[in-house]
């Protein structure tokens, strides 16, 4: 930044005195060939094309439609432009919103302060010399690997009250009163939240180990001479020079609450405690339902929430280098 | 999986049909009246509807292609549609017929992009609200030609399930299959059981089978859609067909105190219904009446399937049914029940249908034969074919008491989500507004049916 914002001042001081040299200058001097500036263009275009096409172009579409009662048949008309009545009534009649919302929350807390708290702390054991790390780490790791709605169908066929594993293996369904873990609202929620953890824990700890194995070994022996406890060492001298793999655990963290979607779909398509905004969006417009207009109006309050976290990663990303 | 949301996707296992030409299905909202009219087979009406080989009518064609979109993805089902296919090739002058087959819950949840897109020639869909919203939007092509030449082997009620708004005929049905309240014949018997015909005897019943270690009533609704059946059956027994009707369609208001009073009588029943039923599949409660753990099952015809697994018939021979009893209402004469029909359409916007017209309507025909609906339900005898030309010799006994109940019936609906608007029926509307009736049926549901009623007002405008 310091270098292009100062350069063209003794520049200009020098093209008072001779503007045709300067001119001679700047072409030679020029950074750039024609035919770097012609590849820049292109590799700057192309994905820059597609990321409007592809991303902005919907995205801006659906802040469009989130305007209109559009059922996702035919074209739109004048007719179809509602103004806010989609946003009034997300937020005052429909009754789903809010309690999504809060799910969303809970979600993101869960996550938060239990999910990835525990995945960093297996990533801290698993960072020593152990025997049969492969074995835990692939242990841990494995269910990462797995596709969310196999995760959502695996725990769907543990939860289940008669024939599930929980109940049977803790001989619920001998005592006769059945614990209902997908279909009690007050407890499918965290049903659910056990199930996405399994997952998540893996996730983090991966990430979290391979920020751990760049730390440089000389600063944990200091501190070791220095007389330091483990546990010392790690909230002083580790988890500060982690700063940066904190962040991206943040907000992934964060993104994982605010897309959560495939578990709860699985289950029971999002109804009965487990409703999601992601998944108020899916049934509202993605579906033979077609409300296309009110599921964008959710759309629209998810991306302005998701934008948090996203604004978080990308700065932190782009100024990472320096 | 969320691919179960219709209870249609299943078909298998038994064995249906309906015994006399008498089938009254007077779908049409418009209509009051149900005619009957004994269209049994005639020859003839079996020879017009030979699309193609003998007789082709003026719109059909032999030879050449076809692509067909189906729905028809359980593994039985598409075994029979194929057998129909090459049937219908072989009979059709070696037509080639291209079946493009989806995960049914895919299959619906996609149709509006499918039907706007690049659709197949023909495709797999359901009669009523369903059929007429599609066909409104301008996305199915009317077939009246093809209904033409085989209407003879219908009954008038399948005529006015498959005519749109506008009066055109836009599907050929092909098959249908009752709701009603399943139980075994041999804990009946062995616990000296009758068949209660009211409401005050089935309750009876239901506490003599709790008092006997059974769960009386078997329920599940992880699904969402199996209690719509329950709310169609009560509100048509309380407040009859006329008002469930409108109901469907937003002509009477969910604030209604009718529908209170179904709420409250469907509460009289929720404690005998199956333990953590909002954690079940229907086919897990299916099971609990297989395994004798539960007493009765109000279903479809399709929870036959649960009881052929292994092969055996011996269990699929001790079930049975009987309408859903009475409540003392004038509507009790009515025998209201929902019997979903399924169809076979033309998809308006398919990029190949101006070339291949001939052979879809040549399709459609030879799918409104009773022998190629015979053939269909060979692999998938959960539904019952509707030509009156459809040979009843091979059908079980069930297969026969279910085609009766369907003609005792004086009015017949399809089925709540597909009697009303798709967009009031999916997971996070109606489903969802009955799993929190059933949260707690107790409860004084004027905010509930303020907060379904609200919903209605704010769907767009059906055009």
């Amino acid at each position: 930044m310091a270098k292009t914002t100062t350069s063209p001042a003794p520049v200009r001081t020098e093209a008072s005195e001779a503007g045709a040299l300067v001119a001679r200058r700047r072409r030679r001097y020029s950074l750039l060939t024609r035919r770097d500036k012609l590849l820049i263009a292109v590799m700057v275009g192309v994905p820059l094309t597609l990321d409007l096409l592809l991303i902005w172009g919907p995205t801006f579409a659906s802040v469009a439609f989130s305007f209109t009662n559009w059922d996702g048949i035919g074209a739109i008309t004048g007719k179809n432009f509602v103004g806010f009545k989609n946003y009034q009534f997300m937020f005052t009649g429909y009754t789903l919103f809010w309690p999504a919302f809060s799910h969303n929350l809970i979600w993101l807390a869960w996550l938060t302060l239990i999910a990835t708290p525990v995945g960093m702390l297996f990533a801290v054991l698993l960072d020593r010399e152990l025997g049969g790390l492969t074995i835990y780490k692939s242990v841990f790791f494995l269910p990462v690997v797995l596709p969310l709605v196999v995760v959502g169908f695996i725990w769907e066929l543990q939860y289940s009250p008669t024939d599930g594993f929980i109940n049977n293996a803790f001989g619920v369904v001998k005592s006769g009163h059945l614990i209902d873990w997908l279909g009690d609202p007050h407890l499918n929620l965290f049903a659910v939240l056990v199930a996405a953890s399994w997952r998540h824990i893996g996730y983090i700890m991966i990430l979290y180990l391979a920020g751990l194995k760049s730390v440089d070994l000389s600063l944990r022996e200091a501190a070791r001479v220095d007389g330091a406890t483990e546990v010392q060492t790690f909230f002083s001298v580790v988890l500060p020079v982690m700063a940066p793999i904190n962040v991206i655990i943040v907000v992934v963290t964060a993104i994982e609450a605010a897309r959560a979607f495939d578990i709860p779909f699985i289950i029971n398509q999002g109804k009965n405690g487990l409703e999601l905004l992601s998944i108020l969006i899916t049934n509202n417009s993605v579906s033979e339902a077609g409300l296309v207009g009110f599921g964008s109006a959710i759309a629209v309050i998810l991306l302005l929430i998701s934008l948090g976290p996203i604004v978080l990663f990308l700065s932190r990303v782009m100024r990472a280098p320096a | 999986m969320g691919d179960s949301r219709d209870a249609n996707r299943v078909r298998n296992s038994l064995g249906l049909s309906f015994l006399g030409g008498e089938l009254p299905l007077d779908l049409d909202l418009s209509r009051r009246d149900v005619l009957k009219i004994a269209g049994y087979g005639s020859l003839a009406a079996f020879i017009a509807a030979c699309g193609g080989s003998t007789t082709t009518p003026g719109t059909a064609s032999t030879g050449g292609k076809l692509a067909l979109g189906s729905y028809l993805s359980d593994a039985a089902p598409k075994k029979g549609l194929q057998a129909v296919v090459d049937a219908f090739s072989a009979a059709n002058g070696g037509t080639k017929v291209k079946v493009n087959t989806v995960d049914h819950g895919t299959f619906q949840n996609q149709i509006n992009t499918y039907l706007q897109g690049t659709p197949d020639d023909a495709f797999t869909w359901f009669s009523g609200h369903r059929m007429r919203f599609f066909a409104d939007k301008g996305l199915a092509a009317p077939i009246d030609d093809v209904w033409d030449a085989v209407k003879s082997n219908y009954t008038e009620g399948f005529a006015a399930s498959v005519k749109g708004n506008d009066g055109h005929v836009y599907a050929v049905p092909t098959d249908y299959y009752p709701w009603a309240v399943f139980y075994r014949k041999d804990v009946f018997a062995a616990h000296n059981y009758q068949i209660p015909t009211n409401w005050d005897a089935f309750k009876a019943l239901c506490d003599q089978m709790k008092k006997d270690g059974i769960t009386p009533i078997a329920f599940a609704d992880k699904d969402g859609w199996p209690a719509m059946g329950t709310f169609d059956i009560i509100n048509l027994r309380l407040n009859g067909y006329d008002f469930h009707t409108e109901l469907c369609v937003g002509k009477q208001k969910w604030t209604d105190p009718r529908v209170a009073k179904v709420f409250q009588k469907w509460s009289e029943i929720t404690p005998y219904y199956s333990q953590a039923f909002a954690g079940l599949t229907w086919q897990e409660a299916a099971q609990q009446l297989l395994h004798k753990k539960a007493g009765m099952y109000v279903l479809g015809l399709f929870v036959s399937e649960q009881f052929v697994q292994g092969g055996s018939t011996t269990d699929l021979d001790q079930l049975d049914f009987f309408p859903f009893p009475d409540m003392g209402t004038a509507y009790d004469a009515e025998k209201a029940l929902d019997a979903p029909i399924d169809v076979y359409m033309m998809a308006k916007k398919s990029p190949t249908l101006s070339a291949d017209s001939g052979q879809a309507k040549a399709f459609l025909e030879f799918m409104a034969k009773g022998s190629s609906q015979v053939t269909f339900w060979k692999s998938a005898p959960g539904a019952i074919p509707t030509a009156t030309d459809a040979d009843q010799s091979q059908y079980p006994a069930l297969t026969k008491k279910a085609a009766q109940i369907v003609a005792n019936a004086k009015r017949i609906t399809q089925f709540f989500d597909r009697d009303s608007r798709p967009d009031f029926s999916g997971p996070n509307s109606m489903q969802g507004f009955l799993l929190k009736y059933l949260g707690n049926p107790k409860q004084d549901t004027s905010s509930l049916q303020g907060q379904m009623q609200a919903f209605w007002d704010a769907l767009p405008p059906e055009t």
